[in-house]
């Protein structure tokens, strides 16, 4: 079975050495087997990292879950430094460096710029990953991940993990000149597909993002080195939130890239309209950096005007653009479905999509989840005067879990059930598990987001290893824990399964020989008579999108002016 | 399509629905960047950054003078310190106690000098859960207002090494 969207390729000849392209069987994509092996290397190291990121993850969801609080004190810091690294940095850029080469070669018939270049990068950045991790093990930086000063770790920690934001530099450089190579070559013709589009967006603030940790970073090693004087913590904290929270803003755009991508391969969807999709992701270039403030509502030393200017400038723009992606993602599925004839009132194309695919089911999870409650708390915690109410307390770690967690590693996970099987050529081992995955990792991660953000709204601070001593919490924030403990055992499930999946189809998938299609997850189905492109010549279409948006949008204005009810209940503070 | 190369006209303005839509999280947009201005003049709740440079040593002087001119007790070896209603109020973060005491009037306005001797500290008062960053070598100073009366305690909500989960001070308000 071929998928509905994509070209069936012609019966073409072997691969040749001499083209460094081979034709895929499944999807007739043209894979250069340069970027094939690169993407291989970093997705693998990316699910490694992922893994450790995850045991780290369930040794610390039991130790705050006061019942059973699990490890010891000193252990709990140092697994905390742990798992922020694996999960944040090195899960993250080793698999955004792969989606970097799927895109920058693949959709284009291009071939990867330079090996040599891709082996520097992945071998600076596994160097790195690896250093970082023997250093922390060791317990010689047990200084959480965002190690502010005067707070001191081993100098090889932030060499490591210089060593990471130069290696994936240099990834990132191997991706435009890709791109410059593919252009000039003429491997394609008119303009980028929006997929590598969003990616090269991702690539911009990722230069951006890592030129921040180099400028806080190598002083901060010299420092530890004993070669210069301690730098200011104030102005540590400035630069180094421009690599923490820039480096999600990639995210977000590799995440909804993957939104796109996954749309158009399990239910055959486009663009509604390419410009407004193409002009949101210039939004995220122009609007979302120095997104640093948001760390720094309740911070001396910069002042008001500072802070409301920062983290709202031009008009909250990025915020625009990911509300115009949060409607035209599930537009473009719903014109799709209309189109397959499934037009039937407002949500009668809901039923009908591929829910049992599991890379579906992982990037609807994933918009949901990171939709309404990563954007929506996003937005309000970063409002200067109600992070009053919200700076440092569970709330804040509730929210990143439904961004970085439940929407982009949730996306990723989605888009490896179709890389995986692309890459290393094998069929998916155990494919029923496959299917339940994105619903255990996705239902967990929220209960841990919504079990942390309520605890948070209690007054629970982040990164403590015990609340008793504070003795002014109470049942409900326990009961709140507690439901963030339940959460993160379902989620490790989740992602434990993803892992044994991954590996084992890498190892004792079914092999599928030259040409011969692969088995597919799943995609929707086209009714008789159906209306086909015809449907796109009605703009009001998308009813269920509409819908969908609306309640979107009244959820976040309850969120949002409850949040300042609560601010205006504290004492009064200028 | 997502992944193929896009129909060469594919640059048009929005229309329908997705125009309705970007025009209401624009209007949306504005709402959100329109509350923080505006709270900042209405609002009683603002975190303004008031801060002045300041030696961690100097700093630690500064509290002790102020703890010997206004003490009134003593709870568990820490001073209890009041201070004059519209004065100034010391609080050092040091790893891992907060010092002094403080004791407050209800209603009346304080500048609470907020610093840290060593790492950074975050400021978490509870169970009102209002939260202010305390970083060494700033004087952070909050102009503070009680409007409730009880026992609040100071929790370090930022990491300050390994025993930082005992770091807890308290306010007290009469």
């Amino acid at each position: 079975m071929s998928f509905p969207t994509l070209n069936p390729p012609p019966p073409t000849p072997q691969p040749g050495r001499e083209t460094g392209l081979r034709k895929c069987a499944t999807t007739g994509l043209d894979v250069c087997l340069a970027a094939q092996r690169f993407i291989k290397l970093n997705a693998v190291a990316a699910i490694v990292f992922l893994l450790f990121g995850g045991i780290a993850a369930i040794l610390l969801a039991l130790t705050r879950w006061q019942a059973v609080h699990l490890l010891r004190v000193d252990w709990f810091y140092r697994i905390l430094t742990f798992h922020g690294l694996n999960m944040l940095i090195f899960w993250m850029l080793f698999f955004e460096i792969a989606i970097l080469y799927f895109a920058c070669t693949i959709p284009l018939k291009a071939r990867l710029f330079s090996r040599k270049i891709a082996w520097l990068s992945f071998g600076m950045m596994l160097t790195g990953a690896i250093m970082t991790n023997v250093v922390i093990i060791q317990g010689k930086a047990d200084v959480l991940m965002t190690s502010y000063l005067p707070l001191l770790a081993h100098p090889l920690f932030y060499l490591g993990i210089i060593l990471v934001a130069v290696g994936t530099l240099i990834g990132v450089f191997n991706f435009f000149a890709t791109l410059y190579v593919a252009k000039r070559d003429r491997t394609y013709e008119g303009s980028l597909p929006l997929v590598t589009y969003g990616a090269t967006a991702a690539a911009i603030i990722a230069v951006v993002t890592l030129l921040h940790g180099a400028i806080v970073m190598i002083p901060t090693f010299a420092f530890s080195m004993g070669w210069i004087s301690q730098p200011d913590p104030m102005w540590y904290r400035m630069i180094w939130w421009g690599l923490g929270h820039q480096s999600q803003q990639v995210n977000v755009c590799a995440m909804v890239s993957v939104w796109y991508l996954i749309g158009q391969l399990t239910t055959g969807s486009k663009p509604v309209n390419e410009t407004v999709c193409r002009g949101a992701f210039v939004l995220y270039i122009l609007f979302i950096n120095l997104a640093s403030a948001h760390h720094l509502l309740v911070d001396p030393g910069v002042g008001s005007s500072w802070k409301i200017w920062n983290t709202s400038y031009a008009m909250y723009l990025a915020v625009l653009a990911s509300m115009i992606h949060g409607f035209t993602v599930p537009a473009s599925v719903e014109m799709a479905m209309r189109a397959k004839g499934w037009g039937r009132g407002i949500f009668g194309w809901v039923g009908a999509l591929p829910w049992r695919n599991p890379a579906f089911s992982a990037a609807a999870l994933s918009l949901v989840i990171f939709g309404f409650v990563g954007g929506i708390t996003g937005v309000t915690l970063g409002t200067q005067q109600i992070n009053i109410i919200a700076h440092n307390t569970l709330r804040i770690t509730g929210h990143f879990h439904s961004t970085v967690v439940g929407g982009t590693s949730l996306a990723f996970m989605g888009l490896a059930f179709y890389v995986v099987p692309l890459m290393f050529q094998r069929d998916f081992i155990w494919r029923k598990a496959a299917r339940v995955q994105p619903w255990l990792f996705g239902g967990g991660i929220l209960l841990v987001s919504l079990g942390m953000s309520f605890a948070g709204s209690l007054g629970v601070a982040r990164r403590t290893y015990d609340i008793e001593h504070a003795g002014v919490y109470g049942p409900a924030a326990h009961l709140f824990l507690g439901i963030m403990g339940v959460g993160a055992i379902i989620a490790v499930v989740g992602l434990l399964l993803f892992v044994v999946l991954c590996v084992g189809t890498v190892f004792f998938g079914e092999r599928h020989a030259k040409g011969e299609p692969m088995a597919d997850w799943g995609v929707a189905k086209e009714l008789p008579g159906a209306p086909g492109e015809a449907i796109f010549a009605d703009h009001w279409a998308m009813k269920g999108t509409m819908v969908l948006t609306g309640v979107f949008l009244a959820c976040f204005a309850v969120y949002y002016f409850a949040n300042w009810k609560a601010l205006a209940d504290v004492w009064y503070v200028r | 399509m997502s992944i193929s190369i896009p129909a060469r006209d594919w640059f048009k303005p929005p229309e329908g629905a997705e125009k309705l839509w970007i025009g209401l999280a624009l209007l949306w947009c504005f709402v959100l960047s329109l509350m923080m201005p505006y709270w900042h003049f209405r609002g009683k709740q603002n975190s303004r950054g008031e801060a002045y440079a300041v030696a961690p040593v100097a700093f630690m002087e500064r509290t002790e003078a102020f703890v010997a001119a206004n003490k009134t007790g003593e709870r568990d070896g820490v001073p209890i310190v009041e201070p004059a209603p519209g004065g100034d109020a010391y609080l050092l973060a040091r790893m891992w106690s907060w010092y002094p005491i403080l004791k407050l009037r209800q209603g009346e306005s304080y500048r609470i000098h907020l610093s840290s001797g060593d790492l950074q500290h975050g400021f978490s008062l509870q169970p009102l859960n209002m939260n202010f960053q305390v970083l060494p070598g700033y004087d952070h100073v909050l102009t503070l207002t009680p409007t409730s009366k009880g026992e609040f305690t100071i929790v370090c909500n930022e990491f300050c090494g390994i025993g930082h989960q005992h770091m807890i001070g308290k306010i007290l308000v009469e």
